[in-house]
């Protein structure tokens, strides 16, 4: 077990290496920040000082080296934009995606395993046509297409709920509605699919023949097993949100690590973009790890 | 020769004619394709047929509301807000929506299924370097590659293509090596090995053909995946830009007239939806009628429990 979590994070580390070296180059290509930052009629001293104090001035390997050096020392730079530490800012954003990853992906992944496993008990029935029809629209909208929608009926036209920010709950309520929508129906089609393979089992037929109820079977014989694919996608579709839920964040103005990423590379703010690499990588390292831990609770031949 | 010939020829019609039945049985796969094929279609002649009529500006027709014929027929969806007719601007965006989807999907395809051919196949260095390879570019928030890359080169169509491509590749990699190490094991592969068949001949005349009805499937998927990323780009502003349309553009562009005009985001919204909508049915039925073991269901003719 030690050795398999030490070899993955190992396999991690170096990618992570490869990324953090290969954005650090591409993203300095971009060009120089200061004149993003001072105004139009800045004199030429101060764009100098300017560039001297973020070391914008040497020479792109020895800042690289530099910035591995604080790197070493726990320090990740700051931030052009808020003039705080980088890590700070990326961990305060890092915390509202977390939320809104963890409340959606639970909403989806029980509404879909539900309705995906009902529907796969009478393949061809009523509510199975139902559920595949909505679930095939769900997994074709285009997010921030339904995103605008939405405001315009809820929070334009009725008012029931606020555009965009996070005060209170009632913030929450589109942001996580619309992001909820494509997932459902990809893990739904999944639940099924992996349902009607299990449902067709000899010992499913067994459970059936002694006369066991379609609820047991579904819930507690067959539900089990037809898990494991199903966790996977639900892994894949997390981490899609955890790395940044970009278009959505955009739109409903939240402050969560895809819109902080995408404003940092507009703004040239480098160190922020790399501290988010980190953070939302060491995130998904994390997230694949607890995925194998539920293959192997949830399948007793599964080792490691 | 002749023979042979007028042998095979109206084979190959039966074989085409069994398709369309196939297509026939299931209803929503075929309205898939019809609406599909009217897609492709504007994508191949729109530009030529309503070019003019997609950037001529009406200052008289701005923003005018959707199913109003007065102004002519191609104002039926409305118009944006220099008074453009949407109908046209859809008609004519779907060229390089289209584009940008089938480059990249066509590009990571067949990259992505040489890769996994040599990595599947071969036990040398190499193979492990190909998923290695793949495994990175999994790492890598694929949004975050093409910012970067779009915003060092300019926003081109071929850039974004390039960048949608790179990000897919790994999908077909590994779905390639996954089915190329099976089938690699199999009775005739081994005796093709036996019969003194090249490496070359057993990968593209023996495995090649059973891994392509998979890849065709999730091509098909793909493209809607691919389609939906140039849209959420061109959306973010960091895709193509104006005065080239695409759909995803198109519904941005409306974004600020939204509250007045909401036609302008919705007619465009709506063709992504429905694009995407046919070729995941399309997808599903190519999954079912590329599959000896389940085409039956729809050769039957429909009829379930068949």
């Amino acid at each position: 077990m030690q050795s398999f979590i030490g070899k993955r994070a190992l396999a991690s580390a170096v990618s992570l290496v490869g990324l953090v070296i290969l954005v650090f180059f591409l993203s300095r290509l971009t060009g120089d920040p200061t004149n993003l930052y001072l105004p139009l009629d800045a004199t030429t001293e101060m764009r100098e000082q300017f560039r001297e104090l973020h070391g914008f001035n040497d020479p792109l390997v020895v800042q690289f080296g530099r910035y591995v050096g604080d790197l070493v020392r726990g320090d990740f730079g700051d931030s052009i934009r808020q003039a705080r530490p980088a890590m700070e800012v990326v961990l305060q954003a890092f915390g509202w995606t977390l939320r809104l990853a963890v409340i959606t992906m639970t909403l989806v992944a029980i509404a879909a395993v539900v309705i995906g496993s009902l529907a796969a008990f009478r393949v061809g029935g009523i509510f199975d046509r139902i559920a595949t029809f909505f679930s095939l629209i769900g997994a074709s909208a285009p997010d921030f297409w339904i995103a605008i929608v939405a405001i315009v009926v809820f929070a334009v036209n009725l008012h029931w709920l606020p555009t965009s920010g996070t005060g209170t709950a009632l913030h929450w309520v589109l942001p996580v509605a619309v992001l909820f929508i494509r997932p459902f129906g990809l893990i739904l089609q999944v639940v099924r699919g992996s349902m009607i393979s299990v449902l067709s089992s000899a010992y499913v037929k067994t459970a059936r023949a002694k006369g066991v109820r379609a609820r047991p079977i579904i819930f507690v014989h067959a539900l089990r097993n037809a898990m494991l694919p199903v966790i996977t996608v639900i892994g894949d579709q997390a981490a899609a949100i955890l790395n940044g839920a970009v278009v959505i964040e955009t739109i409903f103005g939240f402050p969560g690590i895809g819109k902080l990423m995408i404003d940092s590379i507009l703004l040239r703010d480098f160190s922020v973009v790399l501290a988010a690499i980190m953070v939302s990588a060491l995130a998904i390292f994390v997230m694949n790890l607890l995925i194998d831990l539920a293959y192997a609770a949830l399948d007793p031949r599964i080792r490691y | 020769m002749s023979d042979t010939r007028t042998l095979t020829e109206p084979k190959e019609r039966g074989a085409a004619s069994r398709w369309l039945k196939m297509l026939w049985v299931d209803k929503p796969a075929f309205c898939a394709a019809l609406f599909l094929l009217i897609v492709v279609l504007c994508a191949l002649f729109g530009p030529m047929l309503m070019g003019d009529m997609a950037t001529r500006q009406n200052l008289r027709g701005r923003n005018a509301p959707p199913f109003d014929l007065a102004q002519g027929w191609a104002y039926v969806l409305g118009a944006d807000a220099l008074g453009r007719p949407l109908l046209a601007r859809i008609a004519v965006a779907a060229q390089n929506t289209i584009m940008v989807a089938a480059g990249a999907v066509l590009g990571s395809a067949v990259i992505g299924c040489a890769l996994g051919l040599v990595a599947g196949y071969s036990r040398k260095r190499a193979a492990q370097w190909i998923m290695r390879l793949g495994d990175v570019i999994m790492s890598f928030p694929s949004l975050l590659l093409a910012v970067i890359v779009l915003y060092m080169l300019e926003p081109s169509v071929a850039n974004i293509v390039l960048v949608l491509a790179i990000t897919r590749i790994p999908v077909y990699l590994r779905t390639t090596r996954a089915e190329v190490l099976e089938i690699r094991e199999r009775m005739f592969v081994s005796a093709a090995r036996v019969m003194g068949a090249s490496d070359r001949r057993i990968v593209f005349r023996h495995i090649l053909p059973v891994v392509l009805p998979t890849l065709v499937t999730i091509a098909t998927l793909d493209f809607a995946f691919v389609m939906l990323a140039e849209s959420s780009l061109s959306f973010l502003g960091i895709g193509i830009q104006a005065p080239e349309i695409t759909w995803g553009l198109m519904v941005s562009q409306g974004r600020q007239y939204l509250t007045t005009a909401w036609w302008l985001s919705f007619w465009p919204g709506l063709a992504i939806i429905l694009t995407t909508l046919s070729l995941n049915l399309l997808s599903n039925w190519l999954r079912i009628a590329l599959d000896p073991a389940q085409r039956w269901r729809l050769e039957m003719g429909g009829r379930r429990n068949g």
